[in-house]
């Protein structure tokens, strides 16, 4: 079995920065880490192969120092790394950024393997649209499983899969075929520790890089901010509320009093709430 | 910046909203949202439709009723049993299929786990612009949708535009916009329209469905009361001052982020950007600092009441009321005073 796993290197901290004139994120500078969300779909993939025998091909796109992102997954297990950077992709909104990364996922089917599973986390933790996993799936013509919380079974002989995915109110059973694009929710497992070995032979290990025409991409025009129908028009800080908070005393008061108050001051600004809190005991 | 709309786009007219059903539920984010649509059409001058996509039978009916209470003019009605419950493949063929046809210019749907799953999809398909979990739309002056949306976990807003494709495509997550009136209008205009498509086409089957039934969680953004704590409340043991006073106020709790990391909440329970949004009428947040991430999720609430040791807490900046006090002293003191003062002729029994 051979999967893919695309992760994103995200900044690290709210310290943002804008590039004054084109809007959008300046990214030097902001330690950096492995999306948190991408680290679930890299255990799950992890635990397959273990269990079915196979490869882990782990996929980013970025600029050169995402390396170290793929490095660190090598350092996890994963047992191959490939790079996907040129400039033509800088500002690619979700639709342009899947295209890229669908083209590379075929390029590495071509040179690795034929992916059974590509894996994704349900978002990012800086863009947050939960955008690219769907889009790759369409673009690569696969099932497609979001908030996937637990993989239930996998028959590769008759190339079925039945997972458990999350949705509103509730818990989906589905089977499905592969190939499929699976998105993990958080918090269903734990990223191993990593052997030595991995360690060693991550420090030593070659990462594929492919610029764009190595990942056979011909239709530059589709990367990019050329190939994006999404623009940034502005980006700003929230206002402040005008108004600051009413602050209600406390010295020299028991917390009872404090409490009166708190609650004449509530029904006061608000005297429907009287009533409707009322209803909610009844 | 603006770029000419090409030739083959410039039919699209109108402002849908996809209405989300699964088991036989209108998601009320869809009201929501037909509210908002509403605005953007009357502003645009075009009509606001509802897309109902679902088996045949009462539940599908019920929604088209429901998209004309809510604002609709005209309702686009596809009706299949491949529809009956969720599943990405027939969605996207349906909702592709209805927007190649009639050609809307914005497309709206629920930031929900079907809203999302289905909206990247279809617009992947249609390859034009979708935008994310939008806190703001609006339509500018040559009437382009003006997409507001946090960015970088909220500590930066973005507007963004869709120039050159159509439709215009956002998501936007429950109770984030505000629930409109629901009117008695009648059933109007329906355009009904056929899938293409047959069961075998459709690699994925549903085997079951395991409800969360009536969890505990399931009404945390639609609580008129919400009161949530951060780690002010110092140790797990202090949660049930915190679900006291909810139970007594007939309301629902909830965390910020640093609970959940923690583990002593569970992330559903989660208020705040990377959580659950919410817009009760009273919202009382008890030891949480105010993050920016935590405020994008609860500025909707009509009246805010933090308590907080820290006087520079960012909370005390957008909170109505604030209280610099401990939150473990004064929750009791406020479960107590609360109840005599809303049940004055049946104590509340505490939980000890």
């Amino acid at each position: 079995m051979h999967i893919v796993v695309c992760i994103k290197q995200v900044p690290d901290s709210a310290q943002i920065r804008v590039h004054p004139v084109t809007n959008t994120i300046m990214r030097q500078g902001v330690p950096t880490i492995i999306n948190p969300y991408d680290l679930f779909a890299l255990e799950e993939a992890l635990k397959l192969r273990d269990s079915h025998g196979g490869k882990v091909t782990v996929l980013t796109m970025g600029p050169a120092m995402a390396e170290e992102a793929l490095r660190k997954s090598l350092t996890y297990g994963a047992d191959g790394a490939v790079l996907l950077t040129d400039r033509c992709f800088a500002g690619s909104d979700t639709l342009a950024t899947s295209f890229a990364l669908s083209k590379a996922i075929a390029k590495i089917g071509d040179a690795f393997g034929t992916p059974d599973i590509v894996f994704t986390g349900k978002q990012t933790i800086d863009g947050d649209t939960a955008q690219v996993g769907p889009g790759i799936a369409k673009r690569l013509n696969f099932r497609q499983l979001t908030y996937v919380a637990k993989i239930t079974s996998i028959d590769l002989a008759s190339r079925a899969i039945t997972v458990e995915r999350r949705s509103e109110g509730g818990t989906q059973i589905l089977n499905s075929r592969l190939p499929c694009l699976i998105t993990m929710l958080e918090g269903v497992n734990a990223i191993r520790r990593g052997s030595l070995d991995d360690a060693f032979r991550a420090a030593c290990s070659e990462i594929v890089k492919w610029n764009a025409a190595d990942a056979g991409i011909e239709e530059i025009t589709k990367c990019g901010l050329r190939g994006s129908p999404t623009v940034v028009k502005r980006v700003f800080a929230p206002t402040p509320r005008a108004q600051s908070a009413v602050q209600i005393e406390t010295s020299d008061k028991t917390l009872r009093h404090v409490a009166d108050e708190v609650v004449a001051s509530i029904l006061t600004q608000q005297p429907a709430l009287e009533l409707a809190l009322s209803s909610n005991l009844a | 910046m603006k770029k000419e709309l090409p030739e083959h786009f410039r039919e699209y007219r109108h402002v849908w909203v996809f209405m989300e059903l699964e088991r036989g539920q209108v998601h009320p984010v869809s009201f929501e949202l037909l509210g908002e649509g509403r605005r953007l059409a009357d502003q645009l001058g075009v009509q606001l439709a509802g897309a109902v996509l679902g088996p045949p039978g009462e539940a599908t009916s019920h929604a088209v009723t429901e998209a004309f209470a809510y604002g609709a003019d005209l309702v686009y009605l596809l009706e299949t049993p491949l529809l009956t419950d969720y599943r990405n493949e027939p969605f996207t063929k349906a909702l592709t299929d209805l927007v190649v046809t009639y050609k809307p210019e914005i497309l709206l749907l629920g930031a929900t786990t079907l809203g999302r799953d289905l909206a990247g999809s279809v617009a992947t398909t249609l390859l034009t612009g979708l935008t994310a979990d939008c806190t703001e739309l609006d339509v500018d002056t040559d009437g382009s949708l003006a997409a507001t949306r946090p960015t970088f976990g909220g500590s930066l807003l973005c507007t963004i535009y869709t120039l050159n494709c159509r439709p215009q495509m956002a998501t936007v997550r429950p109770r984030v916009m505000r629930m409109p009136l629901r009117t008695n209008k009648p059933v109007g205009r329906v355009i009904r329209h056929d899938l293409p498509m047959v069961e075998e086409e459709i690699a994925t089957k549903v085997l079951g469905f395991l409800s969360d039934g009536k969890s505990e969680t399931a009404n945390l953004a639609y609580a008129d009361v919400v009161v949530a704590g951060g780690l002010g409340l110092g140790a797990a043991e202090n949660l049930r001052l915190l679900k006291n006073l909810a139970r007594t106020i007939g309301g629902e709790y909830g965390c910020s982020r640093p609970l959940v990391q923690k583990g002593w909440m569970p992330v559903d329970r989660q208020i705040g950007q990377t959580g659950k949004t919410i817009r009760p009428k009273l919202y009382i947040a008890a030891g949480i600092s105010g993050a920016i991430q935590h405020r994008v999720g609860v500025e909707g609430a009509d009246l805010i009441l933090a308590v907080n040791t820290d006087p520079n807490a960012p909370i005390f900046e957008f909170a109505h009321l604030g209280v610099v006090a401990d939150a473990i002293g004064l929750l009791p003191a406020l479960t107590e005073v609360f109840s005599r003062r809303l049940a004055p002729s049946r104590r509340v029994r505490l939980v000890t």
